[in-house]
């Protein structure tokens, strides 16, 4: 009983966090809807969910995430092995460069991928535009860097030896991967797929770019429901089902994730040569690259598109406020609150999603204590399941009361950017942090070492790498995020996405190049931010 | 069915961990490459199995060399020190793991995998989850695991040194006995001495990358090519010159210029011709280990049968025991 | 010695962050600081000083200089939050009406105006100019301003037209002619505020046979995209390299930004417009009413009016404001818009959207 009450002691601060940011808003908004004057009245609401339309939005979300998850484990797989194992020359500017996609606005890919599927472009003849395969593909091309990255992450310090005595029991290499290797990434696959479908089921911008007013995924029809049509009641009744169906995958994400074998030898395997048995995998790490650079690339030359020739013009015009003064501030100012909020929002996620992952995958002494474990650990996957539209209303209506009164803070855009951080942070974590022997940790207790001490001497030389991997990933995913804050940012200062929203809503050539220049330095800067986190980490190999 | 290793090198960089290694290896042997640590006698093993590539020479079984044979088509069974079981299968899953590679049918699958079970005694264990097993326990399934298809060859990576005394003991006298009966060939590689002699047949002595000594076991034992091998060995010092000399003409035996004594080699018999001073003794469950100066000798290790009284500053005579010394090969610039 | 390395590469991670990025906490720029004056110290009331804070749409601009203008002007400090498109904003403002998020709003349309106004979001205001009757809401005039406006049109590529041999269509009712088969794009009714404003000009023109006239349309081989950008820049000839369709939805000014050797390669059909209006006004409950207020007539005035075009592509509402030179030859505003009011639009807009979804999804 002890033991569970120091846990939730620990787990209170970060829950206390969510529980502000983000059950607070949520139950706020939703009781919008099934409050009628003030009474109670959740007939009406369920009645929404009868509604034939509800039905078809709803099974298309399902679906279309289902399958682009599928995708982009399978693409994802062999690239986190090839760009984790293998000695491949420029495999840490790649992981970089594949992280780039995550970070670009929608509105922009959405336009470069039409320019892409449309009629008159590259691809249109295979008549995409407009249809869910489009959607679909825009999905993958998002998320592939979120399996890259946790799947890699956990091959890169997984024992190769088992393999290896598989191999020399007779297992091809296939027989290795699919009896011996995937089993053992099982943790992170199933984390980084139920992380790509929350992602999926709650894109909104690739929806309604790719899918044109056919497709309506729930997210979309949220959005529809609350900014358009005013219609607490169905929204509401949309964001519980939304909510019901998140929790109901993160249970069974638990479920197959099991908790990796805390007594197998983790060693930092060295990258190998490359060998002519690997030319399948790395074909096909060069076959999603191609994939994933097509649309950048479609975007890199429409920046570079000058009038009827080529040159940088777009580009020096970014530290002017763009033609016709369409910005309040320059593009370099606006790279900059980026890069700061970015900052605050990577250490927020860090510091929660460390703790939240010591706590979720210390060994538990009893039945209650490993559900108590559990239940955290998918609470703080929540915020990636919920529809932003919901939240962003949310945090308007609920924290505007002292000592709450959040709705005019700058910290506001920060912590709704490490809000959907948090999970990236805790699903890279937590594999490894699983995966270390509890006999370690008793081991420097038993030496003398305090709770915190044990952390840095046993868990933190495991774990800093991916912490490092993590605070990327978070870094990353707070540059690009769009959603929340468009939805919160102030004027004065505006992150780079929101810019580049508001350079490409409006006629002028001259700030539609602005704003594919600035998504092309919105991408450069955050490849850059990640290979230099990236870096750090050659000095650390050496120890090994 | 010869497994023949042809000037074999693996380099890491600049730095060879094999180095020009040549070794043949018959039919129903079980040869033990013997080293200390970071000799490079893991890396041989590797390369063996076809997980390292080689920079030079050749690997060949029954004369066909394995340069571009994957490890999965040897047919050559690894057994690692620490087992290596699949963390997330059941043991019989595991000792079956081979078996369902080949698409064995289920039927022969279990019937051959209880028949392994008890031959590594470990009857019934079928359900267990490899974390709920003894370290004993996980080496004999992987020992089963190995075995399941009969491989051609069996490499083992120190199979026994992380057990504990008694159960390595009991474990290499089993594992002994299972490989002859299987007419398995196996390689082992180890550390330990005791290891070695208790399970091979043959034995080559690695030293910085190199093979320093190979032969018949007994062969092997009894002439160590130089000092760092004899002391590897288990000899527990080594003379040289005129007490090389002293104990030799003890013994009966021409001089030389140096010899390896074990600690036994040196026994208390009123009849000896060696004199000596107790230094210390030490009971011990089979005889008293004693440490003594012995006159023209210096300080030298030697035991007294059980019930010996002896104290030190005690005067013994001692007879030289001539199986337990080894003259060795070298000369004062060797 | 190893967790000696990992705490120097730590220490090194974390430096680097916080010397490229010089991490604040909460991540406010330089001008944050500048309107730091809280506008919640009890006591203090506004008697021409402390902070007038606006909430707006993402679109919302105006140069720095006439904002730094008014706030030397009337002893205020400006303090812009903008956010989301129009109904987003529409929507805030409804659901806070009993705590509002600022002191004054600008940017709610005539499209969105009845939401706001039957929560009672916004008070009583009265403003120094008087913007033309044209403008004014019916019901709720006295409470929104009319301050700018921007009339959605569909638009043609002339160029392309005359490179064809084509005559370009003039009216909606041409927009169905198997003549302009496939030639025509439009954002959605259901995802953006244009798309939105078309569809309610052909509900004003066609009336109850709106959705015969859409069926007609899509049987035409029009296609319907999310936003004016993909229509604008991924469809329209004149918009993208790529595009393969010379009609779009856009706006009565767009043909200002198509100008090359002083002519314009773009037309607005002058009969296909909806005229969407902006407004502003004084949030209900506003900390500081009085410069609200002041912050309302200020949008009036000249300086800013004759900002809008350049700003926010939208004309001016006050006749005396200047108009660009392109603004003036090149795009002329429709003089007879069609029109349907907010409060029809708001009791219609969700069936009409479900109908319209209906059609287009068929």
């Amino acid at each position: 009983m002890r033991r569970i009450a120091g846990l939730l002691l620990l787990a209170a601060g970060p829950v206390l966090v969510l529980g502000v940011l983000f059950v607070l808003p949520v139950t706020g908004m939703v009781a919008e809807g099934f409050l009628v004057d003030g009474r109670l009245a959740p007939g009406a609401v369920l009645d929404v969910l009868a509604r034939p339309r509800v039905h078809r939005v709803a099974w298309f979300t399902v679906w279309t995430s289902s399958v682009a998850t599928l995708l982009a484990v399978v693409l994802g797989l062999p690239a986190a092995y090839a760009l984790h194992r293998l000695a491949l020359p420029g495999r840490t500017a790649v992981r970089a460069a594949l992280l780039v996609p995550f970070v670009l606005p929608t509105v922009v890919v959405g336009v470069a991928f039409r320019q892409l599927l449309g009629e008159g472009g590259p691809l249109g003849s295979l008549g995409l535009d407009g249809t869910p395969v489009a959607i679909i593909c825009g999905l993958v091309f998002f998320n592939v860097a979120v399996v890259v990255r946790t799947v890699g992450a956990a091959w890169e310090s997984l024992d190769p030896r088992p393999g290896q005595a598989a191999a020399a029991l007779g297992a091809s290499p296939w027989q290795v991967l699919r009896t011996v290797t995937l089993p053992a990434l099982r943790p992170a696959i199933v984390g980084s797929a139920s992380i790509v479908f929350l992602f999926c089921a709650t894109a909104f911008g690739i929806v309604l770019t790719l899918g044109g007013v056919r497709y309506s995924s729930v997210e979309t029809e949220i959005y529809l429901l609350t900014t358009t049509i005013f219609d607490l009641q169905a929204a509401a009744a949309l964001s519980v089902l939304q909510i019901v169906v998140v929790v109901g995958l993160l249970a069974l994400a638990a479920r197959l994730r099991a908790t990796p074998d805390p007594t197998a030898q983790r060693v930092v395997a060295p990258v190998r040569a490359v060998r002519r048995s690997d030319a399948a995998v790395v074909a096909a790490t060069l076959l999603v690259l191609g994939a994933m650079l097509l649309p950048i690339l479609t975007l890199v030359l429409g920046s570079l598109s000058v009038g009827d020739g080529w040159g940088l013009a777009n580009y020096r015009a970014l530290t002017t406020a763009g033609d016709d003064q369409a910005l309040l501030v320059p593009v370099t100012t606006a790279l900059l609150t980026s890069l700061r909020t970015a900052v605050d929002a990577t250490w927020m996620a860090l510091l929660v999603g460390v703790v939240v992952s010591v706590i979720v995958t210390r060994r538990s002494h009893s039945v209650a204590e490993r559900r108590v474990r559990s239940t955290l650990d998918g609470f703080f996957m929540l915020p990636l399941g919920v529809s932003a539209v919901t939240l962003g209303f949310g945090f308007l209506i609920t924290l505007d009361q002292p000592p709450l009164d959040l709705r005019d803070s700058p910290l506001l855009v920060p912590m709704a950017q490490a809000l959907v951080a948090l999970p990236l942070v805790v699903r890279t974590l937590t594999p490894v942090l699983g995966s270390i022997d509890d006999r370690q940790r008793q081991a420097a207790a038993s030496l003398g070492a305090s709770a915190w001490r044990t952390l840095l001497t046993v868990d933190l030389p495991v774990a800093w790498k991916p912490v490092l991997a993590a605070s990327g990933f978070a870094f990353a995913a707070s540059l690009g995020e769009f959603g929340a804050t468009s939805f919160l940012a102030r004027d004065d200062s505006p992150t780079l996405p929101v810019v580049i929203f508001r350079l490409i809503g409006h006629p002028g050539e001259m700030n539609y190049g602005m704003a594919l220049a600035a998504s092309v330095v919105l991408a450069v800067a955050t490849a850059v931010v990640v290979l230099a986190v990236e870096r750090l980490r050659v000095p650390g190999l050496g120890a090994f | 069915m010869t497994l023949a290793l042809t000037d074999v090198t693996v380099r890491y960089g600049d730095t060879a961990a094999v180095d020009d290694v040549s070794l043949e290896l018959e039919p129903g042997q079980v040869l033990a490459v013997l080293g200390p640590s970071g000799c490079g006698k893991s890396t041989l093993l590797r390369a063996v199995a076809g997980l390292e590539p080689l920079s030079a020479g050749a690997i060949a079984w029954d004369g066909a060399d394995l340069a571009g044979v994957p490890t999965h088509k040897r047919g050559f069974a690894l057994m690692f020190q620490d087992g290596q079981l699949f963390g997330h299968l059941s043991v019989a899953r595991n000792v079956a793991y081979a078996l369902r590679i080949r698409r064995t049918p289920s039927a022969r699958v279990a019937a051959r995998v209880r028949e392994l079970l008890a031959l590594v005694g470990l009857r019934g264990y079928g359900d267990r989850l490899p974390g709920t097993l003894s370290g004993g326990e996980r080496q004999r399934v992987a020992l089963a695991r190995a075995l399941a298809v009969e491989p051609r060859l069996i490499l083992l990576d120190e199979p026994l040194s992380a057990l504990d005394a008694t159960l390595r003991e009991r474990l290499a006298g089993d594992l002994r006995s299972i490989l002859h009966d299987a007419g398995t060939t196996a390689l082992l590689v180890t550390h330990d001495h005791e290891e070695a002699f208790a399970l091979a047949d043959r034995l080559a002595v690695m030293r910085a990358g190199r093979v320093v000594q190979a032969g018949a076991i007994d062969e092997v034992w009894r002439e160590p090519v130089d000092e760092d091998t004899a002391l590897f060995l288990g000899y527990a010092r080594v003379l040289r010159e005129d007490a090389a000399a002293r104990v030799l003409s003890a013994a009966g035996l021409p001089p030389a210029y140096a010899v390896a004594l074990r600690r036994s080699a040196l026994v208390v018999d009123p009849a000896g011709a060696v004199r000596a001073t107790v230094e210390s003794a030490r009971v011990t469950p089979e005889q008293v280990r004693l440490v003594v100066v012995a006159d023209g000798i210096g300080e030298v290790d030697a035991v007294a049968p059980l019930g010996s009284r002896l104290s030190p500053g005690d005067a013994v005579a001692l007879h030289v025991d001539v199986t337990r010394l080894a003259v060795l090969p070298i000369t004062a610039e060797g | 010695m190893k967790h000696v390395r990992v705490r120097a590469a730590l220490t090194a991670t974390t430096s680097v962050l916080l010397l490229s990025s010089c991490s604040l906490v909460g991540g406010g720029g330089s001008t944050a600081t500048e309107s730091s004056p809280s506008r919640d110290v009890p006591g203090e009331t506004s008697t021409g000083g402390g902070t007038v804070v606006l909430t707006t749409h993402e679109s919302f601009h105006l140069p720095k200089k006439l904002v730094r203008a008014f706030e030397a002007e009337t002893g205020y400090t400006l303090e812009v939050r903008a956010a989301g498109d129009a109904g987003t904003l529409a929507t805030k403002l409804s659901l806070t009406a009993d705590n509002p998020i600022a002191d004054a709003a600008f940017g709610v349309d005539n499209t969105f105006a009845s939401r706001p106004l039957d929560e009672g979001a916004f008070a009583e205001v009265s403003t120094t100019a008087t913007p033309p009757e044209e403008y004014a809401l019916a019901e709720g005039g006295d409470r929104l301003v009319p301050v700018d406006s921007a009339s959605v049109c569909v638009n043609v590529d002339t160029a392309w037209f005359d490179a064809e041999g084509l005559e370009p269509p003039q009216t909606l009712e041409d927009l169905t002619d198997p003549a302009y088969a496939d030639l025509m794009v439009t954002p959605g009714a259901s995802t953006s505020s244009p798309g939105m404003a078309f569809f309610l000009a052909t509900v004003a023109a066609f009336g109850d046979d709106w959705q015969d006239y859409w069926t007609d349309l899509l049987g035409n081989g029009a296609k319907v995209v999310d936003g004016w950008e993909d229509a604008y820049y991924g469809d329209f000839t004149a918009g993208s390299d790529s595009g393969t369709r010379p009609i779009v939805v856009s706006y009565d000014s767009s043909p200002a930004f198509t100008v090359s050797g002083g002519e314009s390669t773009t037309a607005a059909l002058l009969d296909t417009c909806f005229r969407q209006v902006e407004y502003a006004g004084v949030l209900e409950g506003a900390d500081n009413p009085e410069g609200a207020a002041a912050l309302v007539d200020w949008m009036l005035g000249d300086e800013v009016q004759s900002a809008l075009p350049e700003s926010m592509y939208v004309f001016p509402v006050m006749p005396g404001a200047t108009i660009p030179d392109d603004w003036a030859e090149f795009a002329p505003q429709p003089t007879d818009p069609w029109e349907v009011s907010p409060e029809e639009i708001a009791q219609n807009r969700e069936q009409w959207l479900t109908e319209w979804t209906d059609v287009v999804s068929r």
